[in-house]
């Protein structure tokens, strides 16, 4: 359990000091999901109705649960790197912990992903965004950004061990990821799709998660909402985690 | 081939000793590799179709092959990487399905593919490997150092492994897999792509770890390499050993030695090969002013030659014998040569 914590540390130690050296792949968590947002609340903002709220705060939480859901794409993109290029079985041969490897890496998307929810906060902020929540209710909507984020790495860390180049991981991730953020609540009311689309939009978790950062910084109804999006995100956690470890462990570069 | 000793080299000989020196028996009286019956599938082809191999503490194995005979699947299951469908395998005195873990501890992995992070500087990958054997970051950053000493690396310490040619780059590989001092080395192809003067230098490494008393298992795909470095070599092709033992033994397979002479005047070479002909049941083949002809023995060969070349009053340039090298025999084992045609080992 020790070496667990420790070869984690390690490892994601390891996927942050890429970012440092190479400071480019920080546009992916700074200016891209700044550039959606922006886009978004100025380009579609006037001709989405949405009863109840203006378009900006309708859409904050939207986006910013798009773009955690995203997140953990580095973690598929360079899984299947570290696997192309050998590295995986290296650290396959090291007497180190067996989901260290995987948990160190989405472990470093927890701190990109606290990096770009910062980002996008506070470009909200500027562009008129505002929280009708307490301090507690904010908070409690990071932690749940946080969780359901982490959650979706491991999506990803199975995604990358699965395919055969990065460009498969990245065509698959967006085909899979996309419709589902685009069939929710995140940026127009469900109310507002046809039927079997709304339908599929009022069961899909992004809807759930999308109204429970609402319900959290908006004070917006909540229902089940927020506890749902925790069980939510507790349950992709706990059908991909193994899954990745398990393909981990059979994974050879060729 | 065999002048190539002390020539300039990138990497010092001077590696720092591997850790815990394996003497002979120090297994228990096993092997430090020992390999029964193992087979390996991947879907309906058999990589490894009932493969035997042993290799003592302290010395090379060799495996040479062809591209996808099996080589490179052989050293997966040996470092633990693949389990094997049938067959015992040990390492170290310990088996690779049951002991993995502890396997894990002692034993290196480096090859063609330099598995090392692009992104990170030589020490921090160093540094990363021996923390992931669970030392401490001092400790760790201690041995980094003095391998890069060691191999040589120590002005590109800092600098990312991309930048690192590829003769560096798998030099910080080697190193790597050094980090724990493993008494047992595994080396996939680790000179395939690299230039002369590289491929010298991970050599001179080799032998000096073995020096050491580090067991290596070496896949290649190159005979010099073979025949240079290998206590024994065993030669695999289409996931069956085909023949095993020294290089000399495995030439000795193929037959005996050939003499080859160079004569003053080409137009002499007919009444050479006449003079030469009592001596070989085959007749001798000439081409231009050279001639060469496979004989019995070594024994009294050389001087037979010269006093019948002599009394023909044939003048000569050069002459001796060779052995057989191992591209002969692997072309008298396999029917084929050994090739290096593309990349593609066993799709797992």
């Amino acid at each position: 359990m020790r070496r667990l914590v420790t070869d984690t540390l390690v490892i994601a130690e390891r996927n942050l000091e890429r970012l440092r050296t190479a400071p480019d792949l920080l546009l992916a968590f700074t200016v891209q999901p700044v550039m959606f947002l922006l886009l978004f609340a100025f380009v579609f903002g006037g001709a989405i109705e949405t009863p109840g709220f203006n378009y900006v705060d309708f859409l904050i939480p939207g986006i910013i649960v798009q773009n955690i859901a995203f997140g953990g794409f580095v973690t598929a993109l360079g899984l299947n790197e570290d696997l192309s290029k050998g590295l995986i079985d290296r650290f396959r041969t090291l007497p180190m912990a067996r989901p260290a490897v995987l948990a160190g890496r989405t472990l470093a998307d927890v701190a990109t992903n606290l990096l770009s929810l910062f980002i996008l906060l506070a470009t909200a902020l500027i562009i008129g965004f505002s929280f009708d929540a307490s301090v507690g209710e904010i908070v409690a909507g990071i932690g749940l950004m946080v969780l359901f984020g982490y959650a979706f790495s491991w999506v990803f860390a199975l995604l990358g061990l699965l395919v055969s180049s990065a460009e498969a991981a990245n065509s698959l991730g967006f085909i899979a990821v996309f419709p589902l953020t685009f069939i929710s609540s995140a940026f127009v009311p469900v109310e507002s799709m046809p039927g079997p689309i709304q339908w599929f939009a009022e069961i899909n978790p992004f809807t759930i998660v999308v109204d429970a950062l609402r319900a959290l910084w908006l004070g917006a109804p909540a229902g089940n909402s927020v506890w749902a999006a925790v069980v939510w995100s507790l349950v992709i956690l706990a059908v991909f985690a193994p899954l990745a470890v398990r393909r981990y462990r059979r994974a050879t570069a060729r | 081939m065999t002048t190539t000793t002390t020539t300039t080299t990138e990497v010092p000989l001077t590696v720092p000793a591997t850790g815990p020196l394996a003497a002979p028996g120090a297994y228990g009286g096993e092997p430090a590799i020992s390999v029964s019956g193992l087979v390996k599938s991947f879907g309906e082809v058999r990589a490894l179709n009932g493969v035997d191999l042993a290799a003592a503490p302290g010395t090379v194995l060799g495996l040479l092959g062809p591209n996808g005979a099996g080589k490179t699947t052989a050293v997966r299951v040996l470092t633990t990487l693949l389990e094997p469908d049938a067959g015992t395998v040990r390492v170290a005195g310990l088996d690779v399905v049951h002991d993995a873990k502890e396997l894990r501890t002692r034993i290196g992995l480096a090859g063609q593919y330099a598995a090392v992070d692009e992104n990170l500087t030589g020490l921090k990958n160093l540094v990363m490997v021996g923390r992931l054997y669970g030392e401490r970051r001092a400790v760790a950053r201690r041995r980094a150092v003095e391998l890069l000493e060691a191999f040589d690396l120590m002005d590109a310490a800092d600098r990312p492994a991309k930048t690192y040619s590829g003769g560096m780059r798998r030099r910080l590989d080697l190193a790597a897999a050094l980090v724990a001092k493993p008494p047992l080395l595994f080396l996939d192809e680790p000179t395939t792509g690299l230039d002369p003067r590289s491929r010298l230098g991970v050599w001179e490494t080799i032998e000096t770890l073995v020096a050491d008393g580090t067991t290596v298992l070496l896949t290649t795909q190159y005979l010099d390499e073979a025949d240079r470095l290998a206590d024994s070599i065993a030669v695999i092709d289409r996931g069956r050993v085909i023949a095993e033992g020294t290089s000399d033994v495995l030439k000795d397979r193929v037959g005996g030695e050939r003499l080859e002479v160079l004569v003053a005047d080409a137009g002499a070479v007919q009444s050479a090969a006449d003079a030469l002909k009592p001596m070989s049941e085959e007749p001798p083949v000439t081409s231009g002013a050279t001639l060469s002809l496979a004989v019995r023995g070594r024994e009294g060969t050389i001087v037979e030659a010269v006093r019948r070349l002599d009394q023909a009053g044939v003048a000569v340039k050069d002459l001796g014998l060779r052995r057989p090298t191992l591209d002969d025999v692997f072309l008298s084992l396999t029917g084929h040569v050994a090739e290096a045609t593309d990349d593609a080992e066993e799709t797992a």
